[in-house]
């Protein structure tokens, strides 16, 4: 497999993995209990979708899937910055999960052609549940944005954290590129526009203001992270790197 | 004969004949107000439950277990959910069921208050917890009240998923290092005297247990659920290769049952009591979602009003 595909597949594995390590936080947690089971689930789907990708690159390398979520550094993991970011308070996570869910559908919609057979099965198979948690989260994106005054504000507040993470996803880098041109995903121009459309509807249907200046974060896609990185993986893996080489 | 009277002999023929009571019957205020306690006791028990083994999801030493673990949490969440429908039948709403949890008038079981303190207790509890919630809720499936019996139901089948689940767990550990192997005994010592305080007081100190069972609220007394379960986990421990801390345990012969030690009962009503290891994290831990949760109650209740308005302004 060249390094360019396998930087690809990390990068879409990392994401969901670490949104869903995010996401498990919530786990009993959460602000209703319908709304816990609900989270649960997206942090289950994600995880899931994850795993489909660290096995297929470890059937190609002839290692354990758990080698790539629980044993890589920092510098080596992929993820798009916005998935690394705290839960903040509930609004802050509904809104991560909406930007996320938008670029994730259209992305994983032109992945589903993809020449790569493996990843297109993983896409077909997985573009149902986005599907679904782009409906979960833009209704909530509606209902709080739309809701009271204090949730209005909280909602707009969730924005202002989370657009400065909202470049990142469209902007591709070198293995995209590459990746692209072997048509092993889709085309970035249409993912964008696709995704800027949903997004701007959901964000206008809620009331909400897209802050006119910010700062667009990124590097997560190469490596550099922010801080908060290191203590999502001082937690998840904590058990490989305390007792190393067992079976569990 | 008074008309009350007849309702009540009424009532408790239905039951002598195992008729199930539906939410809208006649039955004595004291069913209704016994069956509220212990429906909700064990709706708390199954939401309180979700915090100890939450807290290892971040921590599952593979993707494998962290999928499990994941999805037996949210299980719990679920057996929740069904229990509070449950309650809810019998006239009171969530809202006041939550305030029960939260202001210390309603219990919940006293082992959620012990810490998990290595991923060998996740194991643990799934092996010994759910397996003592499944002695009690198989005997519950045939409980008097309907929308109780078929909540059991449900619950039971996944409950014995995540004991298989939990014995897994610890069998790996138990077929790996002795590091892996100590970790789990550790876990034993600590979780079984705990499990076996879940079927609550002796039947001799069980001051509602005469009349639940006439109700057939409960089936099964709270000792006699309790040797089923020591008889169940011993040939267990044996597979798993563990010793269970109770010098006592022994088959007797004639009884035809193992017998065990006597538990430690000022341990438990410390623990009842607000005096357990955990009982004010776990009790925070719930309170902080809740009052969390409210702007967004509030929200979703005012987004629904809005959302009516618009459509009546649209057909308009
Ligand atoms: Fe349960
Ligand atoms: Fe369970």
């Amino acid at each position: 497999m060249e390094d360019q595909l396998k930087e690809f597949i990390l990068m879409m594995a990392d994401s969901s993995m670490i949104l869903g390590q995010r996401l498990g936080e919530w786990c009993g947690h959460g602000p209703v209990l319908e709304q816990d089971i609900a989270i649960t689930n997206i942090a289950l789907d994600l995880i899931g979708e994850a795993r489909n990708y660290y096995r297929y690159l470890a059937d190609v390398e002839g290692i354990n899937e758990d080698e790539y979520p629980m044993k890589r550094d920092v510098r080596k993991f992929r993820n798009v910055l916005l998935t690394e970011q705290p839960n903040g308070n509930w609004a802050d996570t509904i809104m991560r999960q909406f930007i996320f869910d938008c670029y994730h559908y259209y992305h994983l919609e032109g992945m589903t052609e993809s020449s790569d057979a493996r990843l297109s099965a993983i896409a077909k198979k997985t573009i149902k549940e986005s599907s679904y948690h782009l409906s979960f989260s833009g209704e909530w994106v509606i209902r709080l944005g739309d809701g009271t005054e204090e949730s209005h504000q909280k909602m707009q507040a969730g924005l202002e954290n989370m657009i400065t993470y909202y470049d990142e996803l469209f902007l591709p880098v070198q293995y995209e590129i590459f990746c692209r041109s072997k048509n092993i995903c889709g085309d970035f121009n249409l993912i964008k526009k696709n995704a800027s459309a949903k997004f701007n509807s959901v964000i206008h249907e809620a009331t909400l203001t897209i802050p006119e200046m910010y700062h667009a974060r990124k590097g997560g896609k190469s490596g550099l992270h922010s801080e908060h990185l290191g203590f999502i993986l001082a937690d998840m893996q904590f058990m490989q790197r305390a007792y190393p080489g067992l079976t569990w | 004969m008074n008309k009350i009277d007849s309702l009540e002999d009424r009532f408790q023929s239905r039951i002598d004949k195992e008729e199930k009571i539906e939410a809208r019957d006649w039955m004595p205020d004291g069913y209704r107000k016994t069956l509220i306690r212990q429906i909700s006791q064990h709706g708390h028990s199954e939401i309180v439950g979700m915090l100890p083994e939450g807290n290892w999801i971040t921590r599952a030493p593979s993707l494998k277990r962290k999928l499990a673990l994941l999805a037996k949490v949210q299980d719990e969440a679920g057996h929740g959910l069904y229990l509070y429908s449950a309650t809810e039948t019998l006239g009171i709403s969530r809202e006041e069921l939550l305030d029960q949890l939260h202001t210390g008038k309603a219990k919940y079981s006293s082992i959620f208050n012990y810490p998990t303190l290595s991923w060998a207790d996740i194991g643990a509890i799934g092996w010994l917890v759910d397996g003592a919630a499944i002695m009690n809720q198989v005997a519950l499936c045939r409980t008097s009240y309907g929308p109780y019996a078929r909540a059991m139901v449900r619950i039971c089948k996944e409950e014995s998923f995540h004991q298989r689940q939990g014995f897994d767990i610890l069998l790996t550990m138990c077929n790996g290092s002795v590091e892996q192997k100590e970790m789990v005994q550790d876990a034993v010592n600590r979780w079984w005297w705990p499990s076996l305080m879940m079927f609550g007081p002796n039947d001799s100190d069980s001051p509602h247990s005469a009349q639940s069972l006439k109700w057939k609220v409960k089936r099964l007394s709270n000792d006699e659920l309790r040797q089923r379960f020591v008889d169940m986990t011993i040939p267990q421990a044996k597979i798993l290769g563990i010793e269970l801390p109770d010098p006592l345990l022994i088959y007797n012969e004639t009884r035809g049952h193992y017998d065990f030690g006597e538990i430690d009962w000022e341990e438990f009503r410390q623990v009842v009591g607000g005096n357990g290891p955990c009982n004010k994290e776990r009790m925070a831990a719930r309170i902080k979602a809740h009052e969390e949760g409210s702007w967004i109650r509030e929200a979703a209740v005012a987004y629904a009003e809005k959302k009516k308005n618009y459509e009546k302004a649209s057909v308009a």
